[in-house]
């Protein structure tokens, strides 16, 4: 038997992390994930009056509270048989997508890059210029990502009040309307954000960058650049020196609730990709059940309109507060890799087909979102129309049932929220890194971080870098998985 | 000064605002003012035993911690064991190791509202045992004792607002550093005064509205938010109308209710939040520093004098009526 390892606090992901690791011959032989905090969320909402979701689940979370609350204004818009105006889906997906590509942005230039700047890369070639960049702290990426990223979220001052943890966002659409001089700052702020990241994230147009439609495509753009031309052009170098290509594979089976739908369209689509048909198919949210084997939780396999949320912290042979869900008995990965090989973007598909979803397609994708988002930001921006409304109202009803499925910057977020007496009986929620650091299930299958570990050599036990760099790929938020 | 930053039992939410200050650069501004970050969370590299070994060293006293900033509630439970909350790799929970280093701390900030007062994560049966560093709701004591003084003799500086604003936190850390910060700037509940001694009703840019009482009915509406959509602005402590968040928002101006995040227990706010509870047509929370009867006095009057600009817009979600433009003989 071979030599366990211990690895937490991982810091640089949102909240807690604990992963265990059963090395063998110098590799991963068997990895368990740990999310070592419980509040218990579902608990607190019981009971309440079901408004009081739009206060209370933006807090499940601080890095993607506005997701939060759009996937609990969706539940009761469902339960309450709403019909949002333009104006509100609209500002309501600017408000989504500012959370959604800021949390790219902070993970690229804070959570994962700063470990290419360790000085155990101090021989590789790229390393000085990676230092310089992206040393924790003291790079020029912090000085100059925090301030830049700080300004585009002043679009959600404008749209929401403040970020995180705004109420705007209701089930009739936004409580913040915005007027004609505002439509003009919104579009400037856009504007400014993506100057900043065609000059020193692309190096090139956002639109160059979404037309990338294979990994030739990619290597003849990286080719046409020097390494330290710009922070993507820089990230590719460290790549294919570290083969950061042919680690960190899952199941390669991916979903996607579909984001930012307008009038019934989503930009991006909603389904599930699945290796063996290497297609996209649609699927049924009545196929998800959580798994409680190996949580430290009381009850049975359930879909959450039946889950239960019951804590055991003494219960054998578990090892997680975090549940097992299971899509049709099957583990799914979900994300930015997700999102894009779900839509059919070339690239995406092409990386997944030749090298499986790596470390480096995750991070790829998530860019990639960083230039494909932003200009459909811009549309929307030129589509509000002041004057019209931005909110539909409507009564609660006393009894009804309502699910909230909607994309975070991680991937797919789902609430159930069941009223009764016109209280919340029961509110179950499914964060997109409950899916993708589940702990095992009854038959013993792990959830995808764990089979993306196995097999990383392990050659320094205090930091096995290649370890790091699998799991900040996935950009967890602890703090959601757990809730 | 060393800055060592724990994350609880929380969201992570106020490191995130935090990363939202409007300062041109974030972290030169703290380093310019003496600051050094030994480890934060979301910012160091150092992970793992890294991190442990750091984190021990400042518990032995081998790492002086100017400044502990904890962030998110200290859960206690299950049955006061800590053990829904265990700093990973540590094997031990994370109010053993809070309890160890704020031991040691010069300055301890609780860094928003769970931290200060268990906040959200106390709400509804309080599920995990959570409570703040130095009280749970309102009632001192909390995880560290109400007799506990960091070692330069100030109480834990409730930094609340949920999440807390980076401007709050940025001016406390560098007051703290520059030597401009001693008890005389706390308020009665441990805030800093400079933004706790404001209101959040002060600069609310639904002011006009409040003087005649013109009134929002339904979310997205422009009118003041007092009278039914559960708006505590009037009693809430907090400048968020004075200094603007992301550029230039605030809860008000967002169109939604202040829900009185800076102030202890307000998780549990006995009504729905949005929903402005009343007794006989009257709103229960009434601004503070007002007699009752004074209040109902000029709301009748005022109501009676609404011109119907601010009335037709208080309903609307946009401008309804523009201001008349009008020969006045003051140009
Ligand atoms: S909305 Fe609230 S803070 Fe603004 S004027 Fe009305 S009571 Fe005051
Ligand atoms: S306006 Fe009220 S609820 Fe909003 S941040 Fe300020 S104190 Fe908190």
């Amino acid at each position: 038997m071979g030599e366990r390892i211990v690895l937490g606090p991982f810091n640089r992901v949102e909240g807690d992390l604990e992963v265990h690791l059963e090395v063998a011959a110098g590799r991963v032989a068997a990895a368990y994930v740990n999310a070592p905090l419980f509040r218990g969320f579902e608990h607190i909402l019981r009971g309440k009056d079901p408004r009081d979701a739009l206060v209370l689940v933006p807090r499940l979370c601080g890095i993607c509270s506005v997701s939060q609350s759009a996937a609990a204004a969706a539940a009761l818009r469902e339960a309450i048989g709403l019909a949002v105006p333009a104006n509100g889906e609209l500002a309501a997906n600017l408000v989504l997508a500012a959370e959604n590509l800021a949390d790219h942005f902070t993970h690229f230039y804070l959570f994962f890059m700063p470990d290419f700047a360790r000085d155990a890369y101090a021989e590789r070639p790229w390393f000085a210029a990676a230092q310089a960049r992206f040393k924790a702290v003291r790079g020029t990426a912090a000085a100059e990502a925090v301030p830049a990223r700080a300004a585009f979220l002043e679009l959600t001052g404008l749209l929401a009040g403040k970020w995180p943890h705004t109420l705007s966002l209701q089930p009739g659409g936004s409580a913040r309307a915005v007027s004609a001089a505002e439509k003009v700052r919104l579009y400037a702020l856009l504007r400014e954000f993506r100057r900043w990241l065609e000059r020193h994230t692309f190096g090139d147009t956002l639109e160059a960058i979404g037309a990338l439609d294979s990994i030739d495509a990619l290597a003849s753009w990286a080719a046409a650049r020097a390494p330290a031309s710009s922070d993507l052009r820089l990230f590719l170098e460290i790549a294919d020196d570290l083969g950061l290509a042919r680690i960190g594979r899952a199941t390669d089976r991916f979903l996607s609730y579909g984001a930012y739908t307008l009038a019934g369209r989503p930009l991006f689509a909603r389904g599930l990709w699945q290796p063996e048909e290497a297609t996209v198919t649609a699927f049924d949210p009545d196929d998800i059940r959580e798994d409680l084997s190996h949580a430290w939780m009381r009850g049975q396999t359930r879909h959450p309109w039946r889950g239960v949320t019951e804590p055991d912290p003494d219960k054998d042979g578990a090892y997680s507060w975090c549940k097992a869900p299971r899509l049709a008995g099957q583990v799914v990965e979900c994300g930015a890799l997700a999102r894009q090989m779900v839509d059919g973007h070339p690239l995406a598909r092409d990386l997944v087909a030749r090298e499986g979803g790596s470390v480096r397609a995750r991070v790829l994708c998530r860019l990639l979102e960083l230039a494909l988002v932003l200009p459909a930001m811009e549309s929307w921006v030129h589509a509000l129309r002041p004057g019209e409304p931005f909110c539909a109202h409507g009564p609660l009803p006393d009894e009804a049932t309502g699910c909230g499925l909607v994309e975070a910057a991680r991937g797919a977020l789902g609430h159930w929220l069941a009223i009764r007496h016109g209280r919340i009986a029961s509110y179950q929620i499914v964060a997109p890194t409950t899916w993708n650091f589940s702990p095992r299930d009854a038959a013993g299958t792990p959830g995808a971080l764990e089979q993306a570990l196995v097999g990383l050599p392990v050659d320094d036990a205090r930091v096995p870098l290649a370890v790091q760099h699998v799991v900040r790929s996935f950009d967890p938020c602890m703090v959601c998985t757990v809730h | 000064m060393n800055l060592l930053w724990l994350q609880s039992g929380g969201c992570g939410g106020c490191t995130m605002s935090l990363l939202c200050a409007d300062s041109s650069d974030l972290l030169g501004s703290l380093a310019d003012a003496g600051i050094r970050i030994l480890w934060h969370p979301s910012l160091s590299e150092e992970s793992g035993a890294e991190a442990l070994e750091l984190l021990a060293a400042c518990a032995a006293g081998e790492h002086p911690v100017d400044l502990l900033c904890v962030e998110g509630a200290l859960l206690r439970g299950p049955d006061g064991s800590g053990r829904f909350h265990m700093l990973g790799g540590s094997g031990r929970p994370m109010i053993a190791w809070v309890r160890e280093l704020a031991a040691r701390a010069r300055y301890t900030l609780a860094i928003g509202s769970c931290a200060a007062w268990g906040g959200v994560t106390a709400a509804g049966p309080n599920p995990a045992g959570a409570c703040g560093l130095q009280y749970e709701g309102d009632t001192p004591g909390g995880l560290l004792g109400s007799d506990y003084r960091s070692a330069a003799g100030l109480p834990v500086i409730n930094v609340a607002g949920c999440p807390t604003h980076p401007g709050w936190v940025v001016e406390t850390l560098m007051a703290l550093s520059l030597g401009q910060f001693g008890s005389d700037a706390l308020d009665a509940l441990a805030r800093p005064r400079f933004y706790a001694d404001q209101l959040v009703h002060h600069g609310c840019s639904r002011n006009e509205y409040y003087e005649f009482k013109a009134s929002a009915e339904k979310p997205s509406d422009q009118g003041c938010l007092m009278e039914n959509m559960g708006c505590k602005g009037t009693q809430a402590h907090a400048d968020c109308n004075l200094r603007p968040w992301n550029g230039s928002g605030s809860c008000t101006r967002g169109g939604y209710a202040c829900i009185s995040c800076t102030e202890p227990g307000f998780e549990e706010p006995g009504h729905p939040f949005v929903q402005t509870p009343k007794v006989a047509g009257i709103p229960i929370g009434l601004p503070s520093d007002m007699p009752k009867a004074w209040f109902v006095a000029l709301a009748a009057l005022s109501k009676s004098a609404t011109p119907r600009r601010v009335r037709d817009n208080a309903v609307a979600d946009h401008l309804a009526v523009a201001p008349a433009i009008r020969r006045t003989g003051l140009k």
